[in-house]
């Protein structure tokens, strides 16, 4: 106590109550946050959520030309789709009438940065998400006089060709999603894991 | 009862000791002096409370026996509907009272466009309205994801989406908000303790703010005229009105009125016409198959129509994603743009008139444009809405000023 204070009991230190209080607040400030951690923490996916989301294998061996087949990964479809060359080559024809024509938005892992967006171009793995709100684009190979076959949302009507490259002016802001796989054999197919990784 | 609190005997004197139970009754209900030329618009605030309780009630009956797993809640609802006594009844009471609660929401937001309720000193008692607005909306939102329908999946994985527009942090945003790579039943589970304890707490301590602040500042009414201004040698407003019993028995013929209408849809048409609750909610949940055609409930679908309007920039849809989340932020301004110097519009001028009804004309165009799928027509109609909507509020500050406006009179007309 100061001789000031021992003087006169009476006296408050102001500065002194006033830096208590502050360092009291923030302390108690910090311990609040610390306390969000877990609530906050707790939303996020569970171990067994985290499992379930484990890469899926897919047999491509009875796929025939201009035939789509979806298998479940992560809850959503994945559509695995086989080109013959006259699908593949109305790929260019198209080009000027898409908005990423050269994939160049990370859309898909870089070992799948070409026109035909796969590791084989015969083979297409696409995530059936639509890239605009997140609904199931359908399927709609049927060519036309003004469509060259490919994905149509059925939600909001955004287009897709047949390497899932959006058209342009659609709601979709950006091609659909390949999602990372790679070829365990000529007829497997594992997806949810890069190309030369580990499962 | 005398007049003073303490000096009474009996029942109330005992308890008024301890607990201010007829000061507060006399400074709510009885004492609490209103404006005596309400008229159809101030029914809907005693509505609003009306509904609040039916969803209250009901919600927790149809909790004892509703199943929150992915696995069981749609079965569940269903056992409710057809096995559960009474099921039918309680679920389509609390699904008729959401949409409900949405038109008795937006007629007393109306009620305060036209009259000026939200200006000064109301300012908070409006911010405080339009918390409740968004909790209701956060909470019919969580609430249509329980029955686990087609669209109760396929509505939360486009508005759950939306959050993944923002940048950089979107998709973990997203992630965080599911729980899971995809809608599951952790969040399900999530949405139903939100949508039955946090969300409704949050409510009840809003709507409490809500009338408090409307007691301390006192109601408007249709001539936007301040009664507090002129009081008598008693000190209570020439102009006022003890609430009860005036505007007690005058909200019981709203509330019997309201009922017929309720009673109406409840029972002769509970889905209005795939309004209320859609087709394909009555087809469980399926992550691998979308509806043809995916469409929110009637009430949010004029920020559903913004939302769509505005084009992706950039490769990002977030510009629509803070487009419709600025249709609801503007409304929380609305205090502060409007500067014409009367606040009800029977003092007002023709431009305030003109705007209003435009503002009205495209909040209901885009609330049609909301249930449909969209067409280069429809979504260039949608843009021209979408600019009606925001020079409402945008221009606000320049054409309030602009109005000519009439002189107020100094007492209320009826």
């Amino acid at each position: 106590m100061s001789s000031e204070a021992q003087e006169n009991i009476e006296v408050v230190d102001l500065g002194r109550r006033k830096f208590l209080t502050y360092s009291t607040a923030v302390v108690g400030a910090v311990g609040a946050a610390y306390v969000a951690v877990p609530f906050l923490g707790s939303w996020m996916p569970s171990k067994r959520a985290l499992a379930a989301g484990a890469p899926v294998e897919a047999d491509i061996s009875k796929l025939e030309v201009g035939q789509a087949i979806k298998v479940e990964w992560r809850g959503k479809s994945v559509i695995l789709l086989r080109r013959d060359q006259e699908i593949l080559d109305r790929l260019k024809e198209v080009e000027p009438m898409l908005l990423d024509p050269a994939s160049e938005a990370p859309q898909q892992p870089a070992y799948t940065q070409n026109i035909a967006r796969s590791i084989k171009p015969e083979y297409l793995v696409l995530l059936s998400w639509c890239t605009h709100l997140g609904c199931s684009p359908t399927y709609t190979p049927e060519v036309t006089a003004d469509w060259a076959g490919g994905f149509i949302c059925p939600c909001h009507g955004s287009r897709f060709d047949m390497s899932g490259r959006v058209y342009n002016s659609m709601p979709a802001p950006s091609n659909m999603i390949v999602p990372p796989h790679q070829y365990l054999s000529d007829t497997q197919v594992l997806i949810g894991v890069d190309e030369g990784e580990q499962a | 009862m005398s007049d003073s609190e303490n000096n009474q005997d009996g029942f109330m004197g005992w308890v008024d000791a301890r607990f201010p139970a007829t000061k507060v009754w006399k400074e709510h209900i009885s004492e609490y002096y209103a404006p005596k030329n309400f008229n159809f618009w101030y029914f809907f605030g005693s509505l609003a409370m009306v509904v609040l309780v039916n969803q209250i009630l009901t919600g927790i009956w149809l909790t004892m026996n509703y199943d929150p797993t992915a696995a069981g809640a749609f079965a569940s609802v269903e056992y409710i509907m057809r096995d559960v006594e009474w099921g039918w009844l309680l679920r389509y009471m609390h699904s008729t009272g959401a949409s409900a609660f949405f038109v008795v929401i937006y007629l007393h937001m109306f009620r305060g466009l036209m009259y000026g309720s939200y200006r000064a000193p109301r300012e908070l008692l409006w911010i405080f309205g339009m918390i409740i607005y968004v909790l209701l909306m956060a909470e019919a939102f969580m609430g249509y994801l329980l029955p686990w329908g087609q669209m109760s999946f396929w509505g939360a994985q486009v508005i759950i989406n939306l959050f993944g527009a923002v940048p950089f942090i979107g998709e973990d945003l997203t992630l965080w908000i599911r729980g899971d790579y995809v809608i599951s039943g952790a969040t399900l589970t999530r949405f139903f303790a939100l949508h039955v304890v946090a969300v409704p707490v949050a409510l009840l301590l809003m709507v409490f703010l809500h009338l408090v602040a409307l007691h301390k500042v006192g109601s408007n009414n249709p001539d936007g005229i301040e009664i507090k201004a002129d009081k008598d040698e008693n000190g209570i407003p020439r102009d006022g009105i003890p609430f009860h019993p005036y505007y007690t028995v005058k909200d019981i013929l709203g509330v019997a009125g309201f009922l017929i209408f309720f009673a109406a849809a409840l029972f002769f048409a509970p889905e209005m016409g795939g309004y209320f609750l859609e087709p394909p909610n009555f087809l469980p949940a399926d992550p691998l198959t979308t509806p043809e055609h995916i469409a929110p409930v009637w009430y949010f679908t004029p920020f559903y129509a913004i939302l769509r309007a505005i084009p992706s920039i950039a490769g990002s849809a977030f510009p629509g994603v803070l487009a419709m989340g600025a249709a609801i932020f503007v409304l929380f301004l609305l205090p502060w743009l409007d500067k014409s110097d009367v606040k009800s519009i029977r003092y007002r001028g023709w431009i305030y008139k003109l705007m209003l009804t435009l503002f009205v004309i495209s909040f209901v165009v885009l609330g049609y444009l909301g249930t449909q799928s969209p067409t280069d027509a429809m979504t260039l109609l949608a843009r021209v809405m979408t600019f009606v909507y925001f020079m409402f509020f945008l221009a606000m500050p320049w054409y309030t000023r602009l109005d000519k406006t009439k002189p107020v009179p100094k007492r209320v007309t009826h």
